[in-house]
């Protein structure tokens, strides 16, 4: 097998069996990327000089065998909206080129302590706004398995990266499917953890409320591994939540006899895709055939979710983007002779098309006569869709759903009508809105040898559960070993 | 409701972005379809029903006011588009 095809469980059992060193896996993984980046242009920058030097501190622990962890010498990529200290973070934005954070993110920070290797930062939709990464203010990154697709959204970059074993395993963000639906688009496993799972500080933000760091990886395995790192309660973040980290992976391979599974109708209308229920309806059978009881159950405000959620993201953007303004950093414009001219010149040069137009919608729903029509009935039915939630959980222990409700689709396919991108996260949004864990797994392909994931969602707080689930299924099935043609 | 171009015009300024004159119609005619798209919640009766702010559950969260070295200014500055002594610099406010 080839070095860059091997997961992080395997490529850190080569290296404390000191058959490969992490210098000469990053010498692997920058050689694969010199082929195959031209054709999937995942990343914004390639971080060689910073790698190298991890490599050489995560050579020099094994060799000492001090300090060595499951991550040590392991060469991770990382969605470009997480700052790193000195290092250009741009959340694929005009408006931030050339930016070097003055602190680092916790999450990488936690990496760092545990001997990672930072490869480089990847593409996404600008500030994550998008479901395809056609939004990037740089350059649209292309699906491994079909270079005319997308490679989904907004953490395309991390995905297609995994998918084309550019990485061993990657970092995205998910506010409402941005890690599981291109999880599902490239056919890799992506976790978004339940809100507050793990520390948004140092993450640039989107939705505040919404907004979660997680895995994306090869196996559910290798997920698992990724989110003890990562996960946990931190001081610099006031939301994060003091629930106890648990050793993911020591959970795994768990009997799933038992465990009831929700299916809920309202999850599998019409317009989704045939092949897509149809490999997700088989998977549920696998389940099924484990010992599982499949539970038929009604989540009956789905179909307001994506309102809701295009009201309450689009609020707390425009706020949370209210700080790019040309004055400490990013792009100014020096043309205007007042401030407000320069706010406004600025922003106009500095940020994209969607960017502008969510901000506009924010704007619009918080501000005065409008604000009780829009942003408080939003938070009102989402209360509805958490109760939804909430009541299915009472008699299921995991719900079963697509991820989206179609393959990747062409570039371009959807980029002039907004409201048509935005239905693409039709199955994650809910879940996101009730800020509850679900991870995406592949689950088989279609006619065009497109994958297609399987979104189980949990419990508050139950990760363990969704990456047994995962890790029972990826056991006896070989859908996540797929690799694509490059 | 449709977004008139004059609505389009007041909401880009609160929202402190300049746009062009085509960009107004466009954003017009796109803030309309979304904003009728997401009339739909009126359907919904709401009126006993709580906001949700945060899915999960927080109070209010505390720390003991111990003192911190704050992120030294040099770095900070790096990224900056204009300083001058300890500030940012920027054009005439009033």
């Amino acid at each position: 097998m080839e070095i860059f095809s091997m997961t992080i469980k395997e490529l850190h059992k080569n290296l404390i069996d000191k058959k490969i060193s992490p210098v000469e896996i990053l010498d692997i993984f920058y050689k694969r990327i010199e082929i195959v980046e031209p054709k999937v242009k995942s990343f914004i920058l390639q971080t060689k000089e910073l790698a190298y030097e991890m490599a050489k501190k995560a050579q020099e622990r094994i060799l000492k065998n001090e300090n060595v962890t499951e991550l040590t010498g392991i060469p991770l990529a990382i969605k470009d909206n997480m700052c790193l200290e000195g290092v250009q973070t741009t959340c694929a934005a005009k408006m931030l080129e050339g930016y070097l954070p003055p602190y680092t993110a916790t999450v990488l920070k936690k990496l760092e302590d545990a001997g990672a290797v930072f490869i480089g930062k990847t593409n996404m939709d600008e500030y994550a706004f998008g479901s395809s990464t056609e939004n990037s203010g740089f350059f649209t990154t292309k699906n491994p398995w079909d270079l005319e697709r997308v490679p989904g959204g907004s953490s395309g970059g991390s995905a297609a990266c995994v998918a084309a074993d550019m990485c061993a395993g990657a970092l995205g963000s998910d506010t409402g499917g941005s890690i599981k639906q291109p999880a599902a688009l490239c056919g890799i496993t992506g976790l978004k953890p339940t809100y507050g799972r793990v520390s948004r500080y140092g993450l640039i933000a989107f939705a505040s409320s919404l907004d979660q760091i997680g895995p994306m990886t090869k196996t559910a395995e290798d997920n698992a591994i990724l989110l003890k790192y990562i996960a946990g309660v931190d001081p610099k973040d006031s939301t994060s939540v003091p629930y106890d980290v648990i050793d993911y992976e020591k959970n795994l391979n768990k009997d799933i006899k038992g465990m009831k599974i929700g299916v809920p109708k309202e999850y599998f209308i019409e317009g989704i895709q045939e092949e897509v229920k149809e490999s997700v309806m088989n998977a549920i059978k696998f389940f099924e055939s484990k010992g599982a009881k499949i539970v038929n159950i009604s989540l009956p405000h789905t179909e307001y979710a994506i309102d809701v959620y295009y009201i309450i993201a689009t609020a707390e953007a425009s706020s949370n983007l209210g700080r790019f303004d040309g004055v400490q950093y990013g792009l100014r414009d020096n043309d205007a002779d007042n401030i407000i001219d320069m706010y406004k010149l600025s922003r106009q040069k500095g940020f994209g098309k969607e960017t502008k137009r969510r901000i506009m919608l924010g704007t619009y729903v918080l501000s005065s006569g409008y604000y009780d029509a829009y942003y408080k009935k939003a938070q009102k039915v989402r209360t509805l869709i958490k109760n939804d939630f909430a009541s299915a959980f009472e008699s299921v222990d995991v719900i079963m759903t697509p991820t989206s409700p179609t393959t990747a689709f062409k570039i371009g396919e959807k980029t002039s009508d907004p409201l048509t991108m935005y239905l693409s996260d039709i199955f994650t949004i809910a879940p996101n809105l009730a800020g509850l864990p679900g991870i995406s797994i592949p689950c088989g392909f279609d006619k065009n040898n497109l994958p297609v994931g399987l979104q189980i969602i949990g419990k508050p707080f139950k990760e363990e559960e969704l990456l047994n689930m995962a890790f029972v299924y990826q056991k006896e099935t070989d859908w996540h070993t797929k690799k694509p043609k490059l | 409701m449709a977004i008139t171009k004059k609505d389009v015009e007041y909401i880009a300024h609160l929202s402190r972005l300049n746009i062009s004159d085509n960009e107004k119609d466009e954003y017009a005619s796109q803030l309309s379809k979304i904003l009728e798209h997401i009339n739909r919640l009126n359907k919904l009766n709401t009126d006993n029903i709580e906001p949700t702010y945060y899915a999960v559950d927080t109070k209010n969260v505390l720390r003991k006011d111990i003192e911190e070295k704050s992120i030294e200014k040099e770095k900070v500055f790096k990224s900056a588009p204009s300083i001058e002594k300890n500030g940012f610099k920027v054009p005439k406010i009033i």
